[in-house]
């Protein structure tokens, strides 16, 4: 899941400043399960505008809408019969739900209110922690299932560097060493001899930005679409 | 009419979230023992104060309230484990984002006030119109009718229909499945 935080009131405020009707879409998938960008924070966060507003004497309207999803056309076709009325959009989905808003109503001033963070995980009520930076080469297999990109503050594949400190990363003493863990792991499955292998040099291009990937089943009818 | 505003002192409203297994039964005791508080109270009953959202309390806020308190159990004494504790974190939060929208922190507040403290009750009741007292009318609340926007109404999602099977029926995946 995307997991995103909410940017402050005030940077969002000096963002709609001006503007006298402003639209808050909400996305219901990974920002509502992180509790950044549903429809119970952006009800939260509209009435906080609307208060906001009031206060500082401004005349405006603060409208609220929470779709399906933000990062897939269909869902976003529901907002069109709205959006003429407003001359702004404030966000709450992750960087690539703004994106893809602005690209649908590319007439419109698109505004993102959350902060992304990273692909992660719930640690708990409210904590979540990254566990995997997309590096398009998985090798979780011969890790015990500890992403050594991830954890690892250098992005190691073979085994620790000198700064491992009692299982603790040199970079962050809160932090725990990536290798320690997968060694700790692979012991205790019984794999330790995979730490044997050499991993041969990560191929980085993969990681180039901006990423595009078509399932195979697709393929294609791209391909005729294209013709 | 404006001059008996002027001599009418400011009474503000106060609206209190209570539980029912604890603040509002204190409540009613503090009626039993016929303890004074402060009349400018609005109770409001509810099943516990796990159930209190941010919204719920800010909402209070927007309509003109002028302070608003939780009450709920002891520590430890909640009929539901933890909606308190649950409650105690809401209030911190709900606190920030006043602080961030302009309005004092100390308008709303979190109390503890077990079923036997009849005198807890009132002690809370009279603190939070204390307070609201001090801080002099919810600055909202002049603008309480000026529209500031609403919810949209959201249509369902549309769902694709399901494709019809060309090359026989389709299976359900339990009809597949050999036994023995």
């Amino acid at each position: 899941m995307i997991v995103a935080e909410r940017k402050p009131l005030e940077q969002v405020e000096a963002m709609i400043d001006g503007f006298e009707r402003i639209l808050v879409v909400g996305c219901g998938t990974c920002v509502a399960v992180c509790m950044a960008g549903g429809e119970k924070e952006v009800e939260l966060f509209a009435a906080e505008l609307r208060m906001k507003g009031k206060l500082d004497g401004k005349q405006r309207t603060i409208d609220e809408i929470t779709i399906t999803r933000q990062c897939d056309m269909e869902y976003l076709e529901q907002l069109a019969k709205y959006v003429d009325d407003y001359d702004a959009i404030v966000s709450t989905a992750c960087g690539a739900g703004v994106q893809f808003l602005a690209e649908r109503y590319d007439e419109k001033l698109v505004l993102p209110a959350l902060n992304t963070r990273f692909i992660g995980v719930a640690e708990g009520a409210g904590v979540w922690s990254q566990r995997c930076m997309a590096c398009s080469d998985c090798v979780l297999d011969q890790t015990g299932g500890i992403c050594p990109m991830t954890i690892c503050a250098k992005n190691l594949l073979n085994g620790p560097c000198g700064g491992t400190d009692h299982g603790k990363c040199e970079v962050d003493g809160e932090k725990d060493c990536a290798w320690t863990l997968i060694y700790r792991k692979l012991e205790k499955i019984g794999r330790l001899d995979t730490m044997r292998k050499i991993q041969p040099p990560k191929d980085y291009s993969l990681m180039t930005t901006p990423g595009k990937y078509t399932h195979e089943a697709f393929k294609e009818t791209q391909a005729e679409d294209e013709e | 009419m404006s001059k008996d505003n002027a001599v009418q002192p400011f009474e503000p409203k106060v609206v209190a979230y209570c539980c029912t297994y604890c603040a509002y039964t204190a409540g009613d005791l503090a009626g039993s023992m016929r303890l004074e508080y402060a009349p400018n109270v609005r109770v409001v009953k509810i099943l516990c104060t796990g159930k209190v959202d941010a919204i719920l309390l800010l909402r209070a806020f927007e309509d003109g309230a002028d302070a608003v308190y939780v009450a709920g159990c002891a520590i430890g004494d909640c009929h539901f484990l933890e909606g308190n504790l649950r409650a105690i974190q809401t209030v911190a939060y709900t606190k920030k984002r006043l602080a961030e929208i302009g309005l004092e922190p100390e308008r709303l507040e979190f109390f503890h006030v077990p079923a036997s403290d009849g005198p807890g009750f009132a002690d809370a009741a009279n603190e939070m119109t204390r307070r609201a007292k001090t801080l002099g009318p919810n600055p909202l609340r002049k603008s309480i009718t000026q529209a500031a926007g609403r919810k949209l109404a959201k249509e369902s999602d549309e769902h694709p229909p399901l494709p019809e099977a060309v090359l026989g029926k389709l299976i359900h995946h339990s009809e597949r499945t050999t036994v023995g």
